[in-house]
């Protein structure tokens, strides 16, 4: 018994080093301004300040969230019927769906994202398929939508997943109990089953959400050198122009964001009120 | 009985849209890797080029070989380390075990270019070159994780008196630990190594920031080419759909293959 019990040991160490380590130096670059040593360490503000002052910078991080949440909330409208109709089928056809809807998870995201820019183009799949129906060509290319969707086709699955497993979870008598006491499908679908799933609809809410408000090659690869979101800004801080404390504050607010709205999701989920039932 | 057959119907409908939706852009690239012309959108003929221009190309191919010798060690590194931590972390004190397993999930909730800025300083505070020693590392350092959540619910539904019982009876702990408590968590050793060689396969944010030095990987190639339209990332990406694919049919369909022989049997 414990004999094994030692062998956690190196990998605490290498937790703290690798994992903890990077955390506060991200805390400790956002903290000060450039040019200390360890010797001369000044904690400063101004990171913060100098972002929150740039009406640039509010800019890039109002349409960052707006994306985000545009994708999370487009998600749940296509992903709860996609979940349902696969809740419906067979044990065995379930399988089969599932496989479907992982599969393409595998493949490289930036591989997939890529794929989307020879169907968006002005003489695109797309726009040939509008131009059968004698409709002229739309710009979809290095615009929101093409962002959105690039989105939405990368992380729908997530959505998808969580909330297949809390419908298959569900105790199918309840659905036969509340038609044997007169409830129609939809008041069956309202009270019943969409309660029941609410667990899976707010942790997809959560993996959807995270990836895309922090995503930065979507919006390079289907928005384009201008499209501008708050990964990108961190993107550059790092890779061109070397700002490591400004963007490592820019990165802190980030991170902040998604707890809080992380908080606020779980908060809905412990919260019995909130899904209208009031236990 | 009718309600039920409209609802399949319905059923039918989106789940056929949802494949469209999701296979169609697969489909596409693998369409037009095999183009003639350069365009993206129209098909000028079939032919072999983009691969023969991928194959001949230096900076192509070390960034596959790279992408597979880092996978391929980054799995077989977290998959020891993951193994030996998860079966330290549940023989550990409770209060121990729940800090680590925090402090585990960091990376696995962190957004990836969080986790990404962090280990670049930390590396060029630390001195290290940035190529393949420092995507090694970090790569095991996201991977492991995964490996230990894969590892650890075997762990916790596993008799802990069979390794008890292993020492008593004069194995060596080391014996005990690979003739008996391995053997027991073998599927979620392998689950758990399939995530991690995927995981690092796939990689990008991390990877883009850790790397330097001319060593890339496959995701990296793919972003600083989509640049320009260069039809060779088409070839690149359908050989990366390819490999996938061959490995995770393999995965899926060894069970069920297995499942059947036992039932024919």
């Amino acid at each position: 018994m414990r004999q094994f019990r030692s062998m956690i040991y190196p990998y605490i160490v290498w937790l703290a080093v690798m994992v903890v380590v990077p955390m506060l130096m991200i805390l400790l670059y956002a903290f000060t301004k450039e040019g200390n040593d360890v010797a001369s360490i000044k904690f400063s503000l101004e990171n913060f300040t100098r972002f929150f002052h740039d009406a640039v910078f509010i800019d890039v991080l109002k349409r960052s969230l707006i994306i985000a949440v545009a994708t999370t909330v487009l998600c749940v409208i296509l992903g709860y019927p996609i979940a349902y109709a696969i809740a419906t089928h067979s044990e065995r056809g379930r399988m089969f769906w599932i496989l479907m809807i992982t599969l393409p998870t595998w493949i490289n995201m930036l591989v997939r994202t890529y794929a989307w820019v020879g169907i968006l183009q002005d003489d695109g799949l797309f726009n040939r398929i509008l131009g059968l129906f004698g409709i002229e060509p739309i710009k979809l290319m290095y615009t929101t939508f093409a962002v959105v969707l690039g989105m939405v086709y990368n992380f729908i699955p997530f959505m998808i997943l969580q909330i297949h497993t809390s419908l298959a979870k569900m105790d199918k008598s309840l659905i036969d109990a509340a038609g044997d006491l007169g409830a129609n499908r939809f008041q069956t679908f309202w009270r019943i089953t969409f309660p029941l799933s609410l667990p899976g609809v707010l942790s997809g809410i959560t993996l959807v959400f995270l990836p895309a408000v922090s995503s930065f090659f979507i919006p390079k690869l289907l928005g384009g050198g201008q499209y501008v979101l708050i990964g990108n800004v961190i993107e550059t801080q790092f890779i061109t122009s070397g700002d490591w404390n400004f963007g490592s504050a820019i990165s802190l607010i980030m991170a902040i964001i998604i707890i809080l709205s992380m908080y606020l999701t779980r908060k809905v989920d412990t919260d019995p009120t909130a899904n209208g039932r009031g236990e | 009985m009718s309600v039920e057959k409209k609802h399949s119907i319905w059923a039918k409908i989106i789940l056929c849209l949802t494949a469209i939706f999701f296979y169609l852009p697969i489909v596409y690239i693998i369409f037009f890797s095999f183009n003639e012309s350069r365009s993206l959108t129209h098909f000028g003929g079939f032919s072999l080029r983009w691969y023969e221009k991928l194959f001949s190309d230096n900076t192509m191919m070390e960034s596959i070989v790279y992408t597979i010798v880092i996978a391929v060690l980054a799995t077989i590194i977290s998959t020891i380390v993951g193994t030996l931590a998860a079966i330290g972390l549940s023989r550990s004190r409770r209060v121990l075990r729940n800090v680590v397993e925090q402090v585990n999930n960091l990376p696995i909730m962190n957004p990836e270019i969080v986790t990404a800025i962090g280990l670049l300083m930390f590396f060029s505070a630390l001195g290290l070159h940035k190529g393949f020693t420092t995507l090694l590392l970090a790569h095991v350092m996201f991977c492991t994780p995964y490996v230990i959540l894969s590892v650890s619910p075997k762990l916790r539904s596993l008799d802990p008196n069979l390794a008890d019982a292993a020492l008593d009876l004069g194995a060596t702990p080391m014996q005990a630990l690979i003739r008996v408590i391995v053997p027991q968590i073998m599927p979620g050793i392998v689950s758990g190594a399939l995530i991690a060689f995927t995981m690092s396969f796939d990689d990008f944010i991390i990877s883009y920031f850790v790397t330097g030095n001319g060593v890339n990987n496959i995701s990296i190639l793919v972003y600083t080419m989509s640049k320009r339209i260069n039809p060779s990332i088409n070839a690149l990406s359908t050989l990366v759909i390819a490999l996938i694919t061959v490995v995770l049919l393999i995965v899926n369909l060894l069970p069920m293959i297995k499942e059947k022989r036992r039932k024919k049997v």
